[in-house]
């Protein structure tokens, strides 16, 4: 363990491990729902199955006022910051009862109350928002700091490059997470990104700022917790922003299959397999889960019973079936709803 | 009482006693607030009143951002055209988050911007992007003809807790005018009549109402008496007392110095046949921009764009017209 992670109680690891329990189950039942309860869910929905080390490890750094600002594949974060799994599933399953009443759908998640302000949808231009965040932390001196996430994908893009540049000229407070998943939905980063092809890691894009970056094995959540946590201090003194890239794998496809109704959607197979034909790739990848690390370290090192660790699993499908029930049983909202929220 | 001053002298004024008032304002763009001379400078320090690089989509960006989270930003852009690069931000961020939250964010944010600069500033920097951002539900859209009304509305649009692009004409920025003391505030929504009359009424934005008020001036030496309206906000526009003037005049012409099927003059025309067609005696007439982009030399440029001879052509034109049947 690096050098803040030594300082995690027992307790604080095994938050970090229900956490990630939690958001997995998550992920697994909105992928369910797609067979289970076809119709359910519109649209597009993006899974963070494989994503929990990255996710859980930099939220786990957080002061109680620091936002999370991620894009559109956006379910884990709320669920860690506290808003109720019930609420959640319930907006992704179009109620009235879900966090934004049906307004925004899985892309668009937001609970500013606690602390989570809100999405894009659109690739790269939320970085630019939480950029915004950190300026208001910076004008207002409220001592946050904004943990922005975003994706390899999302790195080509100007918003990117413009947002970190304004963030380092500026030294706000903003850790930018950089969730390397190898694949921009079907794209592999390989095909697509000059430091990549370079044999350079993603994190090399700091120095175009001249700012810290770091690479971290994103499949360990104690990896990326010491980086970020070193990040977020650096913020927090006013040095301004870093970059952290967690390398990571998604454990599913980008998204649901996009279809034009009457044609129903379902998850395919991970653009590993359906798109490359590379099984051995997404083999490889999946038995580095990050879950399955944290549960054998913490059970290994004596911190965490067998037991415990399958109470905190079984506790986590308890809760996210309730979230299922939940929002199966909300009504839809009254379509003349739909007039309201335009203007403030 | 009221106080003559300039256009973009009472621009100012807006802004700085807006951000004396509430702290919470913030201002910032490219190539402003250089150095310690600056005023804005000076008065609110170097956290509030900051100077940006050429990016637009961080400055929007970030600036909806921090209206998201608690600050209420001023963006100074320039041109309406340097949106363009940043145009997600503008029309498709901005506006929906409050909205896709279910009404757990508002965004406070003014995008200020010049525009319509026609003199010489050719084909990328002349133009009138406005009907790219009216009609956008979640943001509103601003654009004073006169000093009172820019001081006004920038007031407005600052106080304001939605997006608002506030667009001010460069070929207006020197013009003196008469602007109350003290607080003055323009509300959104509400057109103005800047010449009461009675045979026709002119609908223009901007630049266009100096031009359309001209015509006037030339038509009433002939007994034509215009009325001239000055919808003053394009988003939202105040169609009711546009159809209250045509009710009164019968006869409706459009001023707009962007091309026809990318003006609002076609948008207001289409709004007043739906909802005061029994008022018109005679089709409505746009007098517009010609559908070319803008040329860079003196007389290729007047050429397109309106003008007081072609507004008075198009008046005489739908007065010539007889009433349309019942």
């Amino acid at each position: 363990m690096g050098s803040k992670t030594a300082e995690l109680t027992k307790e604080r690891l095994i938050w970090i491990y229900t956490q990630m329990a939690r958001i997995r189950e998550f992920e697994e039942r909105v992928k369910r729902t797609f067979a289970e309860h076809p119709g359910v869910i519109r649209g597009h929905a993006h899974l963070a199955d494989g994503a929990e080390g990255a996710i859980v490890g930099a939220l786990a750094t957080r002061g109680e006022k620091d936002l999370a600002m991620p894009s559109y594949r956006c379910h884990g974060y709320p669920l860690v910051l506290g808003t109720p799994a019930r609420e959640l599933m319930a907006e992704i399953y179009q109620r009235r009862d879900g966090v934004c009443k049906g307004f925004g759908g899985s892309m668009h998640l937001a609970d500013p109350a606690r602390h989570f302000p809100g999405t894009s949808g659109i690739i790269a231009q939320s970085i630019a928002h939480a950029t915004g965040a950190g300026l208001t932390a910076q004008v207002k001196k409220t001592g946050q700091v904004i943990y922005c996430f975003f994706g390899d994908g999302s790195t080509k893009q100007g918003a990117f490059y413009e947002s970190l540049n304004l963030a380092a000229i500026w030294k706000l407070p903003v850790v930018y997470v950089l969730e390397n998943n190898q694949y921009q939905a079907y794209t592999h980063v390989s095909l697509e990104d000059a430091n990549v092809m370079a044999g350079d890691p993603l994190s090399k894009k700091a120095e175009a700022f001249s700012i810290p970056g770091e690479t971290v094995d994103g499949t360990d959540v104690l990896e990326v917790y010491d980086a970020v946590r070193e990040a977020a201090e650096r913020a927090r003194a006013g040095q301004g922003p870093s970059l952290v890239e967690a390398k990571f794998y998604r454990l599913s496809a980008h998204g649901n299959a996009i279809t034009v109704p009457p044609v129903p959607t379902q998850f395919p197979e991970h653009e590993s397999v359906e798109v490359y034909g590379n099984k051995a790739e997404y083999a490889e990848w999946k038995a580095r889960d990050p879950i399955a690390k944290l549960r054998a370290r913490l059970i290994g090192n004596g911190m965490l019973a067998e037991s415990a660790a399958k109470q905190i699993e079984d506790r986590a499908a308890t809760e996210m079936e309730d979230a299922v029930q939940f929002a199966l049983a909300s009504p839809l909202p009254d379509g003349e709803e739909a007039v309201k929220y335009v203007f403030a | 009482m009221a106080r003559e001053m300039m256009f973009a002298e009472a621009m100012g004024a807006a802004i700085m006693e807006e951000m004396q008032r509430d702290p919470d304002v913030i201002f910032y763009g490219q190539n402003m607030a250089m150095t310690e001379r600056d005023p804005f400078l000076k008065r609110f320090g170097k956290e509030r009143v900051r100077i940006t690089p050429i990016s637009e989509t961080a400055e929007i960006g970030a600036g909806i951002g921090a209206a998201m989270t608690g600050l209420r930003p001023i963006i100074e852009l320039y041109m309406n055209e340097f949106m363009l690069v940043a145009f997600d931000q503008v029309i498709n961020e901005a506006p929906r988050m409050r909205y896709m939250s279910g009404g757990q964010v508002k965004v406070p944010l003014v995008l200020k911007a010049g525009f319509g600069f026609a003199a010489g500033w050719a084909g990328q920097h002349s133009n009138c992007l406005y009907h790219t951002m009216m009609g956008i539900p979640g943001l509103k859209l601003a654009l004073p003809s006169t000093p009172a009304d820019a001081k006004g509305l920038l007031t407005a649009a600052i106080r304001d807790d939605n997006p608002v692009v506030y667009l001010h004409h460069y070929m207006l920025m020197l013009d003196r005018g008469p602007v109350p003391e003290g607080e003055h505030v323009v509300p959104f929504g509400v057109a103005d009549v800047k010449r009461a009359g009675t045979d026709v009424t002119i609908v223009a934005t901007a630049w266009m109402v100096k031009k359309s008020l001209a015509a006037a001036e030339l038509l009433a030496k002939e007994g034509i008496s215009a009325e001239v309206v000055d919808p003053r906000t394009l988003a939202p526009l105040d169609v009711d007392t546009i159809v209250a003037s045509v009710k009164k005049t019968g006869r409706l012409v459009l001023v707009d110095q962007a091309p026809r099927q990318s003006s609002a003059a076609a948008v207001i025309a289409g709004e007043v046949a739906e909802r005061g067609f029994e008022y018109l005696k005679a089709p409505v007439r746009m007098v517009t921009a010609l559908d070319t982009p803008i040329p860079y030399s003196e007389p290729l440029e007047n050429y397109v764009l309106p003008n007081e001879e072609k507004i008075v052509r198009a008046v005489k034109s739908v007065l010539a017209k007889q009433p349309v049947s019942a």
